[in-house]
Order: structure tokens, then sequence, then C-alpha cells
């Protein structure tokens, strides 16, 4: 059994669901141009993931084995539901840049994959650790991207400026590429290298391998 | 997925894999997460409703520039909306109607209603609206002397959808006080740049007509006799298509379909 | 006519739900090895979402939308909250009959895509394309065409990245960049590619 630090932040770096387990970025990607957005994504996910956890956890042994996902669907979207009328009371704004992708939480497979593998067997302290722990790791990436994409890309960190672009009088030439969405790709791949560069035991076995005359071939 | 669930729970004789207990799991969850949603969707509701009409006046009051980008308290937005007075109009005649109460009209949502709106044709859609509203909304900013200026509604096609925005005109009806678009797709840092406000201040001064028709243009470069370049401002570089929307979008609305019978009574009215 | 065409299109290159809106990712990183099952997913996808968002379009019309229940009898009600619920219920049902359906009377079809099926309810390319139904107003015939786009645009992509892969996998990739690296950055090039289509305009 490990322990609770263990299970708070194994996720955060040596597990990270978006590195390794390549859940939940779908939802992700795209609220990423700005920083604002972005956090706010974040907190939703994190306290959806933390609520779903702990309530599937307690009813984890009432649960039906045969209608368990359509009842941890009904929760997660309640819970979506919940999170999505809070936003366009309070934050209307932010919540109108972000669409779709709230509602989107509900397919995080983050999420689903917590619930069903971790709260379904976990009470409820460890399971709601889990669900921040995972959501701090997906969290943590998403920020990465967007404190990338958002100065390059625009000139400004959560609407401030720290670049001062040149269509605004700056000496800044604003990088148009960061703010579509294929540079989102691009950074997460090159966090990926520099992550797996950095903790070796995360690289992936290649499926076949190059021969050593072939390498020494290449090198002549 | 993988079964993971089902083990360990068989404690008491009591079956947590039983129709009952399938039904009843499934009926109380159902009626949990239904108050537990409907709960907060009742009562979140006015504070949402609130926020929808308070981001429709700011968006007013931007583009008749009486706001800047940043957002403002509550009470500030309706202080200063409060000098508008909605009015609603015939498009097509540009009188004044009373079909519907202005405050309870919703323009973008009548242009789906088939009684409330009609088909543009191909070739009389520059701006690919599809359908045109019969009602529109107006809001007027009156002061000692008369109308002061006239927020107007406008949207049209872009590069990648459509762009929704308001245009203030001044009280001579054919200049142009202000422009502003609060939804569009298009590419951050090319036609994105539509939200810039060094190119927004381009647009307060444009003359609109030329022989009653809108000859606004959005040009790489401004045209050498003066008489031209008042209804010219500049393209936005690197994103041609974005610009021709625009030009688009502002000949057909301040033209014969849109609110040029309006504009034209009122400057008649005004006897400039 | 024109009109369902231009959705169409659009939603097929110009609005691509997994190269433009990063939708229904971890089924499109995880099952993109080979062309033939990535196809296989694919064609699933694109039979998924023609039903689903023409049946939640319905749904959205008739039940939930304000003033939807006028012809029960209460005009004033707003269930639009009910929405996600409503969708996911929906989604995972349709998936469920398909299989069964396609179990009974089409084993050669369910063999097939059979495999795919259950991963697809939680596919958020298919709650993305409901959601943006919702989100567009869509008519029941936009709802139609634009769902069979979004599925062939999806389907589409994947199959291309699964092409590209079966490519990758003979080259010397740096070790760090192996597998799930070079693989979003080969998604990102595939991004920037569709990106031409943009400004198509039929």
């Amino acid at each position: 059994m490990s322990t609770a630090r263990e299970v708070l932040l194994d996720p955060i770096l040596d597990n990270n669901p978006i590195t390794l387990q390549v859940l939940g970025i779908c939802s992700a990607l795209a609220v990423t141009i700005k920083l604002s957005t972005t956090l706010v994504m974040c907190i939703s996910v994190m306290a959806v993931t933390i609520a779903s956890n702990v309530l599937i956890s307690l009813l984890r042994n009432v649960i039906p084995a045969n209608i368990r996902i359509i009842v941890q669907m009904t929760i997660i979207a309640s819970l979506v539901i919940v999170v999505d009328q809070i936003l366009q009371a309070v934050a209307y704004d932010l919540s109108k840049s972000m669409s779709v992708f709230v509602g989107l939480i509900i397919t995080n497979c983050i999420v689903l994959g917590r619930a069903e593998a971790f709260a379904m067997q976990n009470g409820p302290w460890r399971s709601a650790l889990d669900g921040l722990g995972n959501a701090l790791g997906y969290g943590l990436l998403l920020i990465a991207v967007a404190v990338i994409r958002e100065p390059l890309g625009a000139g400004t960190l959560l609407g401030y400026t720290v670049l001062p672009s040149v269509s605004s009088g700056g000496w800044y030439y604003t990088n148009g590429l960061l703010l579509l969405s294929p540079s989102a790709f691009f950074i997460i791949g090159l966090i990926i290298w520099a992550l797996r560069s950095w903790k070796p035991e995360q690289v992936e076995e290649p499926e076949y391998q190059i021969t050593h005359s072939a390498q020494f071939m290449e090198t002549v | 997925m993988p079964n993971t669930a089902g083990s360990n729970s068989d404690k008491k004789g009591y079956n947590k894999d039983s129709i009952g207990n399938i039904l009843l799991v499934a009926i109380t969850v159902c009626l949990l997460c239904s108050i537990i949603v409907a709960g907060t969707a009742v009562a979140l509701k006015p504070a949402q409703l609130e926020n929808r009409e308070l981001d429709i006046r700011q968006n007013i009051l931007r583009a008749a520039g009486l706001m800047g980008a940043a957002a403002q308290p509550a009470e500030q937005v309706n202080a200063l909306f409060e000098q508008f007075s909605v009015k609603l109009i015939e498009l097509e005649t540009g009188e004044y109607s009373g079909a519907i109460d202005p405050g309870k009209f919703d323009q973008l949502k009548s242009t789906k209603d088939p009684a409330m709106s009609t088909v543009l044709s191909d070739d009389g859609d520059p701006a690919t609206l599809r359908r045109l509203e019969k009602y529109a909304l107006v809001y007027l900013l009156e002061g000692e002397q008369g109308i002061e200026k006239v927020v107007l509604p406008i949207r049209g096609y872009g590069l990648w959808g459509t762009l929704y925005g308001y245009v203030a005109v001044a009280n001579d009806f054919d200049t142009i006080d202000g422009l502003t678009f609060y939804s569009h797709k298009e590419t951050p840092g090319l036609g994105g740049e539509v939200d810039n406000p060094e190119w927004k201040a381009l647009w307060p001064g444009v003359k609109i007509y030329s022989d009653g028709q809108p000859a606004i243009a959005l040009v790489k470069t401004r045209s050498s006799t003066p008489e031209q370049a008042a209804f010219e401002v500049d393209a936005l570089s690197g994103a041609s298509l974005t610009s021709r929307g625009v030009q688009n979008l502002m000949r057909f609305w301040l033209g014969d379909r849109g609110f040029g019978p309006y504009l034209k009574k009122l400057s008649g009215e005004s006897g400039v | 006519m024109e009109h369902f065409l231009g959705i169409f299109v659009k939603a097929i290159f110009v609005e691509n739900m997994a190269l433009t809106f990063f939708l229904g990712m971890c089924t499109f990183i995880a099952i993109s090895k080979k062309i033939e099952t990535a196809f296989g997913l694919g064609i699933a996808v694109v039979v998924v979402l023609g039903l689903t968002v023409p049946i939640n379009n319905l749904i959205l019309t008739n039940f939930l939308r304000e003033g939807a229940l006028t012809w029960a009898g209460f005009p004033a009600v707003d269930l639009s909250f009910l929405g996600y619920l409503t969708y996911i219920g929906v989604i995972a049902a349709v998936v469920q009959i398909l299989e069964m359906i396609l179990d009974r009377y089409f084993p050669f079809l369910y063999n097939a895509l059979g495999i795919f099926l259950p991963l697809i309810t939680v596919n958020c390319a298919i709650l993305g394309a409901v959601l943006f139904m919702a989100e567009r107003d869509q008519t029941f015939g936009e709802s139609m065409v634009f769902g069979l786009g979004a599925g062939v645009g999806w389907a589409l992509a994947i199959t291309a990245l699964a092409g590209v892969r079966e490519k990758l996998k003979y080259s010397d990739v740096p070790e760090g960049l192996r597998g799930l690296g070079i693989t979003f950055i080969t998604v990102g090039l595939l991004s920037l590619c569709f990106m031409s289509f943009g400004g198509i305009d039929l």
C-alpha cells in the first residue's frame, strides 16, 4: 500500500496522466491559448475529479458492478453541470470563452479513469488525494503549455503585457503560430521529450531495433 | 474497462448485484443528482441572466466609446447604459415598431424563425448571413439636443466564422463613431486583430455614404484624394479575407437592406 | 443544398474535430498505430456521430430548450441545464443499442466494429459534436449533416495519422521522443496541414 504522500505526488511527475497515460488531453488543449481560461479549466477539473472520486468512493460498496459505469457517468455529469452553472453565474466572460470545453470535462478520461481505477477500491480520503494529485499533474502540464503560448503568441500573461508587441507599439513580433492549435501539439511533444530525457525510465521501447550495422552505415 | 468492482462486498449476506439493489441504486442516484442539478440551476439562474444582460450592455457601451476594454462593476455599467433607450425598428422601412417588447426581443433568435426573417438569395448576401431578420434593435444615446449616437447590431462572415459586433454612428448619421466585435473566430494575431484597440481607433470619423450608398472600404494603402480617403480604413495586415468580410458586413448593414432606411429617416428628421 | 454542403465540408476540413478542437484525442493517439484498426474505429465514429447528433438535436428542440415543452402544457419550463446529462445518456444508450443490433443482425459488421463501440461512449469527439450542435442552434437537417461531416473528418484524421505512424515506426527517433512525443509532433504537423483549408467558402 502506498503512502498518502505517494498517492498525491506520484501522478504529478512520475506518473503524469497526460505524458504517460495519454489521458484527458482532449478537452484541455483548446483552452491553453490564454492562461486565465487554463487556470479556470484546471480548477474545474480539480473540483470535479476530487468530488467524483470522493462520492464514488463513498458509494463503492453499494454500486452494482454491471451498472457502475453509468452510475459514475451520471455523478460526473451532474458535477460538471454544477461547475458549469457556477461558472456562468460568477465568471461569465471566462465561461463564454471556454464555450463547450467545460462540458467536455464529462468525457475527460482522467475523471472517469480515476473513478474506475482508484475510487472504486479505496476510501474517500485517499480517493480525494488521488483526485487532487491527478488533477494537479494534469493542471501543471496545461499551465506549462499556456505559459509558453500566451506570452510568445500574444505578448501577454493573464492579460498583462509582458512582451510589448509591435502592434501595440512595443518591440516584440508576436508569433502567431503559438496561438493556433498545432502549436499545442508541438509543445506537448517537446515537453514529453524534456520530461523523458530527465526521467529515462519513462522512455518507450522501440518497436523495431535498428541493428548495429545499419547504425554504422549511417554514421559513415 | 477492467471489471474491478464487485469483490469483497458480500458481507452479511447483502448482495449488491441483485436486481432490487440495482434498481434501488439507479433510482436513488438519479433522484439525488437531479435534485442537486436542478437546485443549482434554479438558484443560479438570476445571476446568469444578469451576467448575460450585462455582457450585451458592456459591448454596446464599448462600441459607443463610453467604456474601455476592461470589465467594470455592474452598477457602473448599468448606470452608463441608463442613458440609452432601446427601440425596435422594422429593417425594411426603417420605422420604429411596437410589434414586440424590445426588452424581450432576441434578434439573433428571430433569424431562425421563418415568420420573423427572410432568406437572402446568394447574390444579395455579401456578408453570408443566409437569413435576415425583419426587426432589429437599435440603441439610442440621447442628449439635450436630441440623438447623440445610435448603436446598431451587426454581424457577418469573416474567414473562419461569423463576426458579431456593434457599430456606433454619430448624429450626422453619415459618420462612424465606433466599432466593436464581441464574438468572432478569426485567426489570433491576424484576423483576430479586429479586437486590437489601435485598429478600432481608426474607425471613428470614417464617412459612410457616397451618393446614398455605403462606400466604406478596407484598403492596403489609403487613396491620395481626401474625398476618397474619408471612406477608407487600413485593412488588417495578413488578413485579407477577414478585412473583406468586415467591409462586406459594414456595407450590408449600413446599406438599403440593413439600417440604411433607418439612418436616412433619422438624418431627414434632424435636418442635417 | 449548398448550405448543407458547406456545413459538411467545413465539419470535415476546416473545423476538424480532432485536429482543430483536440477532440477524441485519447483514442486518437492510442488507436492509431495501424491503418486498419484506425479505419475501423473511424467508421464506427461516423456511424455513432451520424446517429447521436440528430437524435440529441430532436431531444433538445422538443424537450430541453426554453419553451420546448409548450406542447405538453409547460411553456415556461427551461430544462437546458439538463443538457449534459441527457446528451451523455443518449450517447451511451445509442452505442449500447447499436452494439446489440449489430451483434444480432449484422455479425459481419459487429466483428469489424464491435470492439470499438464501448470506447466510443467516452470519446469526447462525440459529446463535443453534440455540444457544438447545441451551441450553434442547428436545425434537424443541419445537425444530421454536421454529425456525419464531423465523423468523416475525425475518421480521415485518424486514418491519416495511422498512415504516417506506420511509416514512422521504422525510423530512428531520439529516445525521449519515441512513441508519444513524436506522435504529438506528427499530429501538430497534420493539424497545420488542415489549416490550409481555412477560408473555404461554399
